[in-house]
């Protein structure tokens, strides 16, 4: 009897685990478990067919009828990893894409250069304390002259080309015009970046009828051209991201005094000299100086109180040299292939 | 300013070379531009005589010279030149001599002939543009001597970008006391001495505009040589600072003009009738000038008269008719003051700008004119010859310019400079440049000297102590500053971040010209008065724009024309609109689109882009500003917008933009093709808008139903939602139109929307019967204001 039973289950097990083996999916597996483990499954017929059995073998029957089982749970087990596996393995394969294909859907476009160039002024200023004002650039003679000390017929006149629509209003030269407003409408201390558009009757290789100026100026009880000289060296040298030799020439303009123009070392040559700086070694890249007694005293700031400086740069000039670009006008002609450059 | 360094070396003359000259003026502020020879490189010229010459036996116009050039026996060379005589001093390039432009001078045969050498040009020499005959040199010249070393011809021109301030600089005698000061050297001022009167001829001067004219001197020279000719040596001077010889009497008030900075002018004496006056132009009158226009004298005119009629345009340019010629025997010499007042302006209201001009407007030395018309007059009888007459000078002290002391601070020099000068060292500076220093209140009272119009007030003083001191003196310093942070309103949404908002959507910002073409504007913005430029560079450039759209549609048709075909731009700046007689100027931003709606790639389809891709452009830039839910869209006519495409976006009763297809109209004129899209927003119109706030999430979960809405082709979305949104009521989340539908099954003239609603409560969870009733009342809604029903 216990050795027909040994038989039996040892077939009955190898028919399982050959049905296993041959179960290529999950239900199939599922339907193999049924068959032999399940409520009525060939496993679960021999433990109720038990009690048939002379007392004395049942124990041991019962714990061969569950090793076989148990043999035979642990290869469902086994062989349920393999088909997930397997499973896995051919959907990995089936979804590989190739990585090197372009990414779908829209690009991105770009800032002009100029306007990258200011924001890149602005925010260096901005990051000590300055803050941005704006002014119009149809201006009159008063704000744009003779507020700033440039009185009718001043030689200085001469410099500014200047559009007018009619006796009084022009389009502005420069955004020093932006100092006077401000100051005619608030009180010192005052700490303002001015970028904007400026007009002059000028067009040939190196001037355009339009560019860009930032005006920058500080009034307060103390200010005086050595600070003058640090915020300035300290900007450009941040501007270009190295540290940059620097020099002030004095120079001239109606609104400030002293005055003084501002030169940095060529950074297209490192200063060796090169066709940029016409061999000097040296680029004019602002003006600058302590702004004049009678500029605060057409704004009634009384200058015995405060002191102020001013600065103003052309952005074009600086967005040349910081990108190289060596044509004024290619700024204006807004060709693509020009502006996708700076993205 | 051009001048030749040697010239400046005779008055002032530092150890330094060029370089560290010229590093010097410019960090004094006196800008060195350029730094050029004065004469090409060549070598081998020496300096020869003709001894003899004769005629070619076989060319008639060469000639056989034997030239004496201090090497024992003469050269025979061949000269070409009608002007060479025997017993002339010339410059001989001898046989192995290079001249500029590469020429290589050896032995060569004319005609038959040897010739040993060449008698140069100027301009051979390269010391002019173009010459007639060969260079004749003074009998001085010393034969055998090298001609570049005898000449000078190592010499630089500097060029220097003198500031409008700097008047008193623009002559050698100016730049070289700025070097005097600069280096602690003494000037060598040539012979200034009072030339004594030989002759009586004198014309009396009246000044009848004294405080235009306060100082006139006049000296008349009877009987100059009008055969005479400028000598090389001054021809020369003249030339390396930039002027052309012209004649021997003009040459020496040039010369003049140069060195001590005076302008001058010289008469034809026997054109004068009567006085001379120095009055203001009467309206109406005529005058012709040197350079052979006649202008229309205005009456803030100063003009140099006679008894009769205007003689010269007072320093600015002479007259025509009174000027010295060929002819000339007796001339008057004029060296005056005019005040800068008195002719700032005045030369370019005529078109004009000359030495002269340039110089009186600045502030020339009134103390210049006796000393300069004693240097002018050594010099004409030098080289004319002539008899002069006693000088005659009209002068009204009262009107000459003056020099008021100025109060100087130290503690002032620190503020401003923010770093201390010491005391004997401002003093030192102060008297270097020919100030009066006297010790006052503790610091100075300073007045400056006569030539200098730039120095006022205390600030001026401060400057020169710095430019003296040296800037680079000056240290770079870190100012402490106030603690105090700016107001950042939240409702401000910065431009740069509409900016990048559009970047990121795949435009490109362009930069364009504020002022445009008329006929555009009249395309583009028809019902706005232009604002025209009364100097425009160009027409296409002479109205002011009133929108962005004409730079952005330029920009398009430029793109598309250089092989680009999907064109995404967007522009702000300012726009310019008449108001009555004010001009408003508002920042706007606009936008332009045409071509595909992707970029050209694998995984999508090529379609293009259309109205509502602009639309979702412009309601994110709406977005962003916080003013999407206040802001509705409405069908409205635009003169440059297609009228099926075209809608007006309004915020409560502000105008806020315009967005549509350009106008079939104008593709051809304005060169582009079908399919631009445009939008325009006014920023202003976009500020103030919400600001986050926090409204609680409901907890129940969303319920959706989905709906077919068959109505009129022409009923617009729009009035569907309203009519939805108002019969929904706070339960209705969302309203999500996912199609739109005309075509079969659908009659022709009506539409089919497929519609979304969402709807929510924070109360409860939402019952089946809640649903249904609120849709009911949806559809009857649609069904009774506007028609729509259900599609079976």
């Amino acid at each position: 009897m216990s050795e027909e039973l040994t038989s039996e289950l040892a077939e009955l097990l190898d028919e399982a685990l050959r049905a296993v083996e041959a179960a290529m999916d999950a239900r199939a597996l599922d339907e193999q478990r049924v068959r032999y483990l399940g409520k009525n499954g060939a496993f679960t017929a021999r433990l109720k067919q038990l009690g048939q059995l002379p007392k004395e073998e049942r124990p041991a029957a019962g714990q061969r009828i569950n090793r076989a089982k148990k043999a035979l749970q642990q290869a469902i087990e086994e062989r349920r990893k393999q088909l997930d596996q397997a499973a896995l393995d051919a959907r990995l394969a089936a979804e590989r894409v190739d990585v090197t294909l372009p990414g779908r859907g829209i690009g991105v476009g770009g800032l002009h250069p100029v306007t990258r160039t200011m924001q890149r002024i602005q925010g260096l200023f901005e990051s000590v304390g300055f803050e941005i004002a704006e002014g119009p650039e149809i201006e009159d003679d008063y704000h744009n002259f003779e507020a700033l000390n440039i009185p009718p017929h001043h030689p200085a006149r001469a410099m500014h080309d200047t559009f007018y629509f009619d006796r009084h209003r022009l389009l502005r030269t420069h955004t020093s015009p932006v100092q006077i407003r401000v100051m005619e409408a608030r009180e010192p201390p005052l700490k303002v970046i001015a970028p904007g558009r400026v007009y002059r009757c000028d067009s040939d290789l190196t001037h355009t009828p339009m560019f860009h100026q930032v005006e920058g100026f500080l009034v307060d009880h103390e200010a005086s051209f050595a600070d003058l000289k640090g915020v300035l060296h300290e900007f450009l040298s941040r501007f270009f991201e190295r540290d940059l030799r620097m020099r002030f020439r004095p120079s001239y303009f109606p609104f400030t005094e002293p005055s003084a123009e501002a030169d940095i070392e060529c950074v297209i040559c490192n200063g060796e000299g090169c066709r940029v700086c016409s061999q000097t070694g040296w680029l004019e890249v602002l003006g600058c100086g302590m702004i004049h007694p009678a500029v605060l005293a057409h704004v009634d700031i009384d200058d015995e109180r405060y002191r102020g400086y001013a600065f103003g740069m052309g952005v074009e000039r600086l967005a040349m040299l910081r990108y190289g670009v060596d044509d004024l006008r290619l700024f204006f002609e807004n060709d693509l292939r020009f502006l996708r450059q700076f993205a | 300013m051009r001048i030749s360094e040697a010239w400046l070396r005779e008055w002032v003359n530092p150890e330094a070379g060029v370089e560290t000259l010229a590093h010097q003026l410019t960090m004094a502020g006196l800008e060195v531009e350029a730094i050029e020879s004065v004469a090409p490189a060549f070598h081998g010229v020496v300096i020869g005589r003709v001894e003899a010459l004769e005629p070619h036996p076989d060319a008639d116009k060469l000639r056989v010279c034997q030239v004496d050039v201090g090497a024992g026996e003469s050269l025979q060379i061949i000269c070409g030149a009608a002007n060479v005589a025997a017993g002339m001093k010339v410059p001989v390039a001898t046989v192995g001599a290079e001249l500029p432009g590469d020429v290589h001078i050896g032995r060569v045969e004319l005609r038959g002939i040897e010739s040993f050498g060449m008698i140069c040009s100027a301009a051979e020499l390269g010391l002019a543009e173009a010459s007639d005959g060969i260079l004749p040199l003074p009998d001085e010249a010393p034969v055998g001597s090298d001609f570049r070393a005898w000449a000078g011809l190592d010499d630089h021109a500097i060029e220097i970008g003198l500031t409008p301030d700097r008047g008193d600089c623009l002559s050698i005698a100016g730049i070289a006391r700025e070097v005097g000061v600069i280096d602690r050297l003494p000037l060598h001022w040539p012979d200034l001495s009072p030339v004594t009167a030989a002759g009586e001829r004198r014309l009396e001067v009246r000044l009848e505009a004294p405080e235009a004219c306060p100082r006139y001197l006049g000296r008349v020279i009877e009987g100059v040589d009008p055969a005479a000719e400028t000598p090389f040596w001054m021809r020369e001077k003249l030339r390396r600072c930039g002027l052309r010889s012209i004649d021997p009497i003009v040459d020496v008030t040039n010369f003049v003009l140069l060195e001590l900075g005076q302008p001058m002018h010289a008469f034809d004496l026997a054109r004068i009738d009567g006085a001379i006056h120095a009055r203001q132009a009467r309206s109406g009158e005529r005058l012709a000038l040197l350079n052979g226009d006649e202008i229309e004298l205005r009456d803030d005119n100063l003009v140099i008269a006679d008894d009769h009629r205007p003689l010269a345009l007072a320093g600015i340019m002479g007259g025509a008719d009174s000027a010295v010629s060929g002819e000339t025997r007796d001339i008057l010499l004029e060296a005056a003051h005019f005040s800068p007042l008195a002719i700032a302006g005045r030369a370019r209201a005529h078109g004009l700008h000359t030495d002269s001009s340039h110089r009186f407007e600045r502030g020339v030395d009134p103390e210049l004119p006796p000393r300069a018309i004693e240097r002018a007059t050594a010099l004409i009888l030098s080289i004319c010859g002539g008899t002069p007459g006693p000088v005659v000078e009209a002068l009204e002290p009262g009107q000459l310019p003056r020099r008021e002391p100025i109060q100087l601070r130290p503690g002032r020099i620190v503020a401003l400079l923010g770093i201390g000068v010491p005391d004997d060292e401002v003093v030192d500076i102060l008297q270097r440049l020919e100030m009066r220093v006297e010790a006052a209140d503790g610091g100075w009272r300073v007045t400056p000297p006569s030539h200098r119009f730039d120095i006022a007030i205390e600030a001026d003083l401060i400057e020169e102590i710095g430019r003296i001191f040296g800037y680079e003196n000056i240290p770079d310093q870190r100012a402490c500053s106030v603690m105090r942070m700016h107001p950042a309103p939240e409702s401000h949404v910065p431009l740069q971040r509409a900016r990048l908002s559009l970047v990121d959507r795949d435009y490109q910002e362009a930069i364009t010209y504020s002022f445009i073409a008329p006929e555009t504007q009249a395309l583009i913005t028809p019902e706005e008065e232009p604002i025209a430029l009364a100097n425009p560079i160009s027409v296409e450039m002479s109205v002011m724009r009133a929108s962005l759209w004409p730079g952005l549609l330029q920009t398009a048709a430029y793109n598309l024309a250089r092989q680009q075909d999907r064109v995404r731009l967007f522009e702000s700046g300012l726009v310019f609109r008449k108001r009555e007689e004010a001009i408003e100027q508002h920042p706007a931003l606009a936008g332009l689109i045409q071509g595909a709606r992707w970029p050209e790639q694998w995984g999508a389809e090529d379609t293009r882009v259309d109205f509502f891709d602009l639309k979702a452009d412009v309601e994110a830039l709406l977005a962003v500003h916080g003013v999407d839910r206040e802001c509705r869209f409405e069908a409205a006519a635009h003169p440059a917008l297609h009228p099926g495409q075209s809608a007006r976006i309004a915020r409560d009763e502000t105008h806020v933009g315009w967005l549509g297809m350009l106008h079939p109209r104008l593709e051809k004129p304005l060169g582009l093709p079908a399919g631009v899209f445009l939008f325009e927003l006014s920023l202003p119109a976009l500020e103030g808008g919400r600001a986050p706030s926090f409204a609680p999430l409901s907890r129940f979960p969303a319920i959706r139903r989905d709906f077919a809405l068959v109505m009129d082709r022409d009923l617009d979305y729009g009035r569907v939602l309203e009519t939805v949104r108002a019969r929904g009521g706070k339960l209705l989340r969302d309203a999500r139109l996912f199609d739109v539908y005309t075509g079969e099954n659908i009659e022709p003239n009506r539409k089919s929307l497929a519609l979304a609603l969402i709807l929510q409560d924070y109360s409860e969870t939402l019952t089946d019967e809640r649903v249904d009733r609120l849709c009911r009342g949806i559809l009857d809604g649609l069904a009774e204001e506007l028609d729509i029903s259900l599609r079976d």
